[in-house]
């Protein structure tokens, strides 16, 4: 009774593959995800920091996470991921961020 | 929930760059989730736009613990994972960001499942109104003459189920409807919600751009819009209480809600409606008030 | 050692006992009811310190298990037939994220007609999706084999579901004495789970399972695939180490050999009725056939390995099958001579689907008239498979 089997070489072999599968399924957070989306922009906000009454409802809204905004202060915009939705601009209650034309 | 709460969180739920088309709902929701709930969260996503939005590998999308799962078993999987983290001793709020298919059509089951045995988990349905993953399919709460890719020229022929007062009738003891247009509102529900041991769930209304065809910009106006017109009540159920609530509130009394053709008109999915139907839409929408209202009462013990 | 008599369904429940799970999910479904019901009760009783999830589907159940481990428990679930077929995307998705789940599947015929008593078609449905498949065959076995599969299934060198598959009624409600070891003693032969391949909890953000290149998911199932192959002396060494350890019995890793090495015709069977086979087997053998039998033990794996070895000094093989594939032949004899690769003819016959009743007498005559088949000549190279269905005037070839 019994069959041959082959040891496995080395004893432990299978554990560092399980490590390997491990990196290959998980993925972490990191941003650019859809690598640099300000590629898909056809219209880009301008904040205008003159008008802007620093309320922070364009980051609050920004479905991008791409309004970057001092507590209380002035708003920016990350270009390199802003898709260009507009909803920043629709929403801002001083009509302080405009969408040009990219390449105007 | 204060803008610098918000503004001051470590997780961000939504990371620059993510694959959601311009505009999405979900990724607004998602932040607030993140904001809020971030540091104890972990998610659930059955199929849906966020098994698309989470992220090309290696990279991730969203920056909290999630498991990808089929689409009918979501809110099973949250049961397992909760049962594991109490049996482990690790201290989570086990969330179910779930579609509108996942939750009230092919998932229903399941859903209905974990409410009964009051599970200790959080479901939040960002309700689209369609299969939008998939290219627009009519699902169980695709609006009433609604086009869709698969109701094309008349519409959809039924009227949409109600996953909130679903869930309600199951006993459960937080449920609430939520918007995107309501950001803050929405964190204090899911503030509230987290507090409650048992079974939670928050409809979260997430109108979408191209699937109901309106551009990228006006998300938020149109969400904003569903309120001001009544077509979606804001209303929160928790300690055997149900409240309209404060958004929602002005426009209990019918006479103070914009006129229903106004959030209609901005949507493709809606240009072929007659008259006619807009007047049906617009009696069906008091009709919905109707029954809030008497809950409202009867749960408060007024009726 | 505790020596018990009991049914093969409580016989799982003990197993999942003394294992120490801490999530158990089901459905119920006869005949597999007995041993959620046994379970249960122990979690009532607080003989088991678990959690019961009382889900409303099988399909829920199974998601209620692959919860449960991605949250690092060690987990537990059973079904049979239609509940496994309605559990078949939960399946795959548990097996493709490798996470060590033990399932016991009450074999039973699926419908229509509506019939609860045993053929393999349910069990054999898991065939692909990279869950390790055993098969008991007593009692005994059925204690082993469920208490052997965490050890197995949770091997860093392994990491993949493991599911042992039972004959309704035959095992599943059939008392026989079981020795099982003390709990203390298992504790420490299987300490609590490692979360492999990952744990699912806060402030550790990471995604499980978002869209990638087709080429790591090709990789990914080259890595489970080498996992799988490496299961093969897992399970051998797991079987000899739980042998050894608690004086109980070895069974030889993936398949167990009666009398196979070096007898001229070889039966291959798998499953509770491989007793009354091998008892067929001894009756030939003392009227001086030079007859064995290779009772596979593991389904998948799959015992190729050792059929080889067998076939080295083998005439012919005969796999008695208790399931079919449609348009081809029976599973277990498709499997069979896909291993042998024409090395030795392979007769196929099919036999107590829908949970016939085949006896020591139908093996005797069934193996009987291969091997006078093939002294006659009958049998080279490929046939269709036989029905072997005596009630009928006609026979069913």
């Amino acid at each position: 009774m019994g069959f041959t089997y082959k040891p496995l070489n080395p004893e432990r072999e299978g554990v560092e593959d399980l490590r390997v599968f491990a990196e290959k399924l998980l993925a972490k957070p990191s941003p650019g995800s859809a690598g640099r989306t300000g590629v898909w922009r056809l219209y880009k906000p301008i904040v205008y920091g003159d008008k802007c009454i620093k309320c922070g409802i364009c980051w609050l809204y920004c479905p991008e996470n791409t309004i970057i905004w001092p507590f209380r202060g002035i708003p920016s915009v990350d270009y390199e991921y802003c898709k260009g939705c507009g909803v920043c601009s629709q929403v801002c209650p001083a009509k302080a961020i405009d969408m040009i034309l990219e390449g105007e | 929930m204060s803008l610098q709460r918000l503004a001051l969180s470590k997780v961000k739920g939504i990371l620059p760059g993510n694959p959601a088309c311009m505009g999405c709902p979900h990724n607004m929701g998602l932040r607030v989730v993140g904001s809020v709930l971030g540091e104890k969260a972990v998610l659930v996503v059955p199929a849906g736009c966020t098994s698309i939005i989470a992220g090309n590998w290696p990279k991730a999308g969203i920056d909290m613990p999630l498991l990808h799962v089929p689409f009918a078993s979501a809110a099973a999987v949250a049961s397992g994972l909760k049962a594991s983290h109490d049996i482990l001793g690790v201290d989570s709020i086990t969330i179910v960001w779930s579609g509108d298919g996942g939750a009230a059509d092919i998932g229903f089951a399941t859903l209905s499942g974990a409410a009964v045995r009051n599970e200790d988990i959080l479901v939040i349905v960002s309700d689209n109104e369609a299969y939008m993953n998939t290219g627009v399919q009519a699902s169980g709460t695709t609006m009433w003459k609604a086009r869709t890719t698969t109701s094309p020229i008349i519409g959809k022929t039924e009227e949409r189920k109600d996953i909130a007062l679903l869930m309600l009738m199951h006993k459960v003891p937080y449920v609430a409807t939520a918007s995107v247009g309501y950001p803050t509102d929405f964190a204090a529900k899911l503030e509230k919600a987290a507090k409650i041991r048992g079974f939670k769930l928050i409809h979260l209304h997430s109108p979408c751009p191209p699937g109901w065809r309106f551009d990228s910009e006006k998300t938020v106006h149109i969400a904003k819009l569903a309120i001001e017109t009544g077509a979606w009540i804001l209303w929160e159920y928790g300690e055997g209480k149900l409240t309209i609530s404060p958004p929602s509130k002005p426009y209990t009394d019918k006479a103070r809600r914009k006129p229903i053709a106004e959030y209609l008109k901005l949507q493709g999915r809606f240009a072929h409606i007659t008259e006619e139907d807009v007047k049906t839409i617009e009696e069906n929408i008091e009709a919905n008030w109707r029954l809030i209202r008497e809950l409202e009462k009867i749960y408060s013990g007024e009726s | 050692m505790i020596r018990k008599v009991i049914t093969g369904n409580v016989a799982v429940a003990e197993a999942v006992r003394v294992s120490g799970v801490q999530v158990v999910s089901a459905y119920p479904i006869t005949p597999q009811t007995v041993i959620v019901e046994r379970i249960a009760e122990m979690v009532e009783r607080g003989e088991l310190k678990a959690k019961y999830i009382r889900v409303e589907s099988e399909h829920s159940a199974l998601a209620a298990v692959y919860g449960a481990a991605a949250g690092g428990a060690r987990a537990f679930t059973a079904t049979s037939s239609h509940g496994l077929l309605y559990m078949y995307e939960m399946l795959w998705w548990i097996a493709y994220s490798r996470l060590p789940i033990v399932m016991a599947v009450v074999t039973r015929a699926i419908g229509p007609p509506w019939n609860i008593h045993s053929d393999h078609h349910d069990a054999l449905t898991v065939r692909d999706s990279g869950w390790i498949i055993g098969f008991a065959s007593s009692v005994q076995e059925v204690f082993d084999m469920t208490l052997q599969a965490f050890k197995i299934g949770e091997d860093p060198r392994v990491t993949l579901p493991v599911m042992v598959a039972l004959e309704g009624f035959t095992l599943s409600h059939t008392a026989e004495p079981v020795d099982m070891p003390e709990e203390e003693l298992v504790r420490e032969w299987l300490p609590p789970r490692e979360p492999l391949p990952f744990k699912i909890e806060p402030g550790k953000p990471f995604s499980v399972g978002n869209l990638g290149p087709d080429e790591v998911s090709m990789e990914l199932r080259w890595l489970m695939w080498k996992a799988m192959e490496r299961s093969r002396l897992v399970i051998r060494d797991v079987d000899l180490e739980y042998a050894k350890g608690f004086g109980l019995r070895s069974y030889g890793g993936l398949g167990e050999d009666f009398h196979a090495k070096n007898s001229d015709y070889i039966v291959v069977t798998m499953g509770a009725w491989s007793g009354d086979a091998k008892e067929a087997v001894e009756k030939l053998r003392d009227e001086g056939y030079n007859v064995g039998l290779l009772r596979v033990r593991f389904f998948r794996p799959f015992p190729w390995e050792e059929l080889r070895e067998i076939s080295q000094s083998a005439k012919a093989f005969l796999a008695v099958d208790r399931a079919v594939s449609m348009g081809h032949r029976g599973i277990l004899g498709l499997e069979v001579s896909s291993a042998l690769e024409g090395k030795a003819p392979v007769k196929n016959v099919i036999a107590g689907i829908g949970g016939v009743d085949v006896g020591p007498e139908d093996f005797y005559s069934i193996i009987k008239a291969f091997i006078e088949e093939y002294e006659y000549g009958s049998i080279e190279g490929w046939s269709r498979p036989e029905w072997y269905m005596p009630w009928m005037e006609v026979g069913g070839k």
